[in-house]
């Protein structure tokens, strides 16, 4: 039942690659989709197992390679941290092959795409079943080709292709941090396996280590180095510009890369490493700083973008924000449980975005949609959930793990937790004011777009509808069955699997804050989604626009809508310098140029020129001859005359024997 | 008369002879004469060391090298007519057909 957990998304990736052929675009999706959906109820078999009835297991798969104390093996590791994955990536996995199937049911590439949908599950199901840090690296490593395979589906669009490039890189960015953060993990431990790291992690929490010629404290480096990969994967400020770039994939890629599996990939990294973090508390600063700016960074940047699916791209960067802070604050089970919660209501907004492309003939733009409500009643009450659930509204799934968030960080007491609730704060108000105002541009309001499309609307079919359903349901269920065996107090549900030391965890603290800090985002979401929905209104849009025109507004919102300008920056500063560097300097002074002289080219061009001259020597004048012969003449008797003096230097039997060694005439041993 | 001003005249007159081989630049009989003064020139250093050690082997080497001078002469001369006769001229200014 464990290795079927990886086998059949394998199978299926296989099935549907190699005879999609025969199967055909229909056959391709009910192959995949029906074996990820037994994963699926494997997976929940294994939830129930490992991590309700809290009996976790390895499985020991075949050795991997062997040298000196060097041991990697492939094997599996089922824990309840592994469950909860499990669970989540699955079954937003197996939605969104069902969605695709008809989503994607006109493309001609259907068995391709379903093929790569499964093959990135599999990976994903590698990333969080591996037992040791290796394993985990091949799953990270191949969530990123998976994705940059989906991103670029429609190869022929230049710009799918850029973004794919773009997702790529980045994420190698960050691979390159986790790669340095597993040999320093190797160095400290002499292992890569997750138990035999995190036994002896509390015996080895003050080792030092050499990094760059510094020595510096071993967990914090490893701490951060592990964190520059969480970024790069999680799309954390910094590393994060590739995630809206990559809207640029069909929607059900969004939805599966960018809700469910690979972005949580980032935060699954952090609190798999808790034991270690637990030890590194410079470390755990840095990674609470970072996400409470991402999660303002994203959300600023959320309220003003007109692209349906990029709002929704910046909403998951400001969670992830969220996440890593929560793991930062040593909440890792805070962050997972976001992070459950956040994979059913964000994949149930980007699957609702999707049926509005559908349905509006590929028209993604806010500005051209509106009014939709009416027409596609379904699907206006899906995204309203979705969104409901995003902001927090009481008694949905965002609202037991976003307030709790925001709690913990109240009650920490430390600069981080300040920090982390002020702009936590602020990242919920702007959460709900672009939560509404998507819902009010696209759903409410009058009809901006040309009357053909609305013309051919209509609503969802069964296969893009009832992934919807089922995911409004985790949207609505998830927070309040999870609440209690995930971050209830005291509960026995993550055993030894997530590290917390004492001192560092809050959640009873939390329970005691005053009740205007504990009510203060809730009032600020209100507050928020009241504005959105107010100041996107047909009453008031003119004199938005209005404001919009004045110097002020007009530059604010310039900024917020270049993202801050970080691509701009990255562009102007790393990205054309280093092109630049590329071709100038390594390219044409260093290959072409110093390479080239001192090489080849350099050579060959030296000896002709020589040649050339020596040549002239000969010009045909026989007085010339005559002056050459008697400068030959008298160069060697001078030789002749001082040979007692330099024969040291030039022996010419040394140099007969040279020249004869050289022709290979010389006796030579016989190479055995 | 000493050993040491014959061997002065005859290296003078053998110097006067290889300076006359690359310094002259416009008759090649010049070129063969200069050749002529530079075995002139051996000879009278074979003669002077040949009385100064009392040695015959020196006479006879002069005896040898006059001989040698006029058949060099000769054919050198053969030569020269014949390429006059291709060429129309002895100028050694002309003479650079075969160039490296």
């Amino acid at each position: 039942m464990y290795l079927c957990i990886l086998g059949l998304p394998l199978m299926g990736f296989l099935g549907a690659a190699g005879f999609g052929r025969f199967l055909g675009g229909r056959g391709a999706g009910v192959l995949t989709t029906s074996l990820l959906s037994i994963t699926f109820f494997l997976s929940c078999l294994v939830f129930y197992e490992v991590g309700l009835c809290g009996s976790p297991c390895t499985v020991n798969v075949s050795p991997w390679f062997l040298s000196e104390s060097w041991d990697a093996s492939w094997g599996l590791l089922f824990d309840p941290l592994t469950g909860v994955m499990c669970v989540v990536v699955t079954s937003v996995s197996t939605l969104v092959h069902l969605y695709s199937t008809s989503y994607m049911g006109e493309d001609p590439h259907l068995p391709r795409f379903m093929s790569y949908l499964s093959l990135f599950t599999f990976f994903m199901l590698i990333l969080v079943t591996g037992d040791n840090f290796l394993q985990m690296f091949v799953g990270w490593e191949g969530v990123g080709l998976a994705s940059y395979l989906l991103i670029n589906f429609w190869y022929t669009r230049v710009s799918a292709n850029k973004s794919a490039i773009k997702a790529m890189l980045m994420n190698r960015v960050g691979d390159f941090g986790l790669a340095l953060g597993i040999f320093a993990i190797y160095v400290v431990f002499q292992s890569v396996n997750f138990e035999t790291v995190f036994a002896c992690a509390p015996h080895l929490c003050d080792e030092k280590i050499l990094f760059l010629g510094f020595e510096v404290h071993a967990f914090t480096l490893i701490g951060i180095l592990l964190f520059v990969g969480a970024t790069g994967k999680s799309a954390q400020l910094g590393l994060h510009t590739w995630l809206p770039d990559a809207m640029e994939g069909p929607t059900p890629v969004s939805a599966l890369i960018h809700a469910a599996t690979m972005v949580t990939a980032g935060v699954f990294l952090i609190a798999r490493c808790s034991p270690l973090y637990e030890y590194a508390p410079d470390a755990l600063g840095l990674v609470a700083f970072a996400g409470g700016m991402t999660a303002f960074f994203a959300a600023t940047t959320g309220l003003v973008q007109n692209d349906l699916k990029r709002v929704i791209a910046y909403s998951t960067c400001s969670q992830l924000g969220y996440m890593v802070f929560a793991c930062g604050l040593s909440h890792y089970d805070l962050g997972v449980f976001h992070l459950a919660n956040h994979a059913f209501f964000k994949a149930l907004l980007f699957l609702g975005a999707g049926s509005v492309i559908h349905a509006m003939a590929g028209e993604q733009d806010m500005r051209k949609l509106g009014g939709l409500a009416r027409a596609l009643p379904f699907t206006y009450t899906m995204m309203f959930l979705g969104s409901l659930a995003l902001v927090g509204f009481p008694f949905l799934s965002g609202f037991y793990s976003k307030d709790a968030l925001l709690e913990v960080s109240c009650a920490h007491y430390t600069l981080s937790g300040d920090f982390t609730y002020i702009l936590g704060c602020g990242a919920a108000f702007c959460t709900s004011y672009y939560s509404f105002r998507l819902v009010s541009l696209t759903f409410l309001g009058e009809p901006k777009g040309p009357k053909t499309t609305y013309a051919g609307l209509h609503e969802a079919p069964f296969a893009m509808s009832l992934p919807l359903i089922l995911l409004g349901v985790g949207s609505l269920f998830s927070g309040f069955l999870g609440k209690d065996f995930m971050v209830g107090l005291g509960t026995p549900f993550w055993g030894n699997t997530l590290g917390g030391l004492a001192s560092h965890t809050t959640s009873l603290e939390a329970e005691y804050i005053s009740q205007t800090l504990k009510h203060l985002p809730f009032v600020l979401t209100v507050i928020g989604g009241s504005l959105g929905l107010g100041l996107n209104s047909p009453a008031l849009s003119s004199f938005v626009y209005k404001m919009k025109l004045t110097p002020l507004v007009r530059s604010f919102y310039i900024f917020l809508n270049r993202r801050w300008l970080f691509d701009k920056v990255y562009n102007d500063w790393i990205g054309s310098p280093s092109l630049g560097f590329g071709y100038n300097v390594s390219f044409k002074s260093i290959d072409k140029g110093v390479l080239e002289v001192l090489g080849p080219f350099g050579i060959t061009e030296g000896i002709r020129n020589l040649l050339t001259y020596t040549r002239e020597i000969q010009s045909g004048f026989i007085y010339h001859y005559a002056f050459v012969m008697l400068l030959g003449l008298t160069l060697l008797l001078t030789l002749l005359s001082l040979e007692p003096l330099i024969h040291f230097w030039v022996d010419p039997r040394l140099w007969c024997l040279f020249a004869v060694g050289y022709m290979g005439l010389l006796p030579s041993e016989d190479i055995k | 008369m000493s050993l040491i001003h014959s061997l002065h005249v005859s290296f003078v007159v053998f110097l006067l002879g290889l300076v006359g081989i690359y310094l002259n630049r416009k008759n090649i009989i010049l070129v063969l004469m200069s050749i002529e003064l530079m075995l002139l020139g051996i000879n009278l250093n074979l003669l002077s060391f040949s009385v100064s050690l009392d040695d015959l082997i020196g006479q006879v080497f002069a005896l040898f090298i006059l001989t040698v001078a006029a058949a060099e002469s000769a054919i050198g001369l053969a030569i020269l007519v014949i390429y006059f006769r291709v060429r129309g001229t002895i100028d050694i200014e002309f003479i650079r057909l075969m160039k490296g």
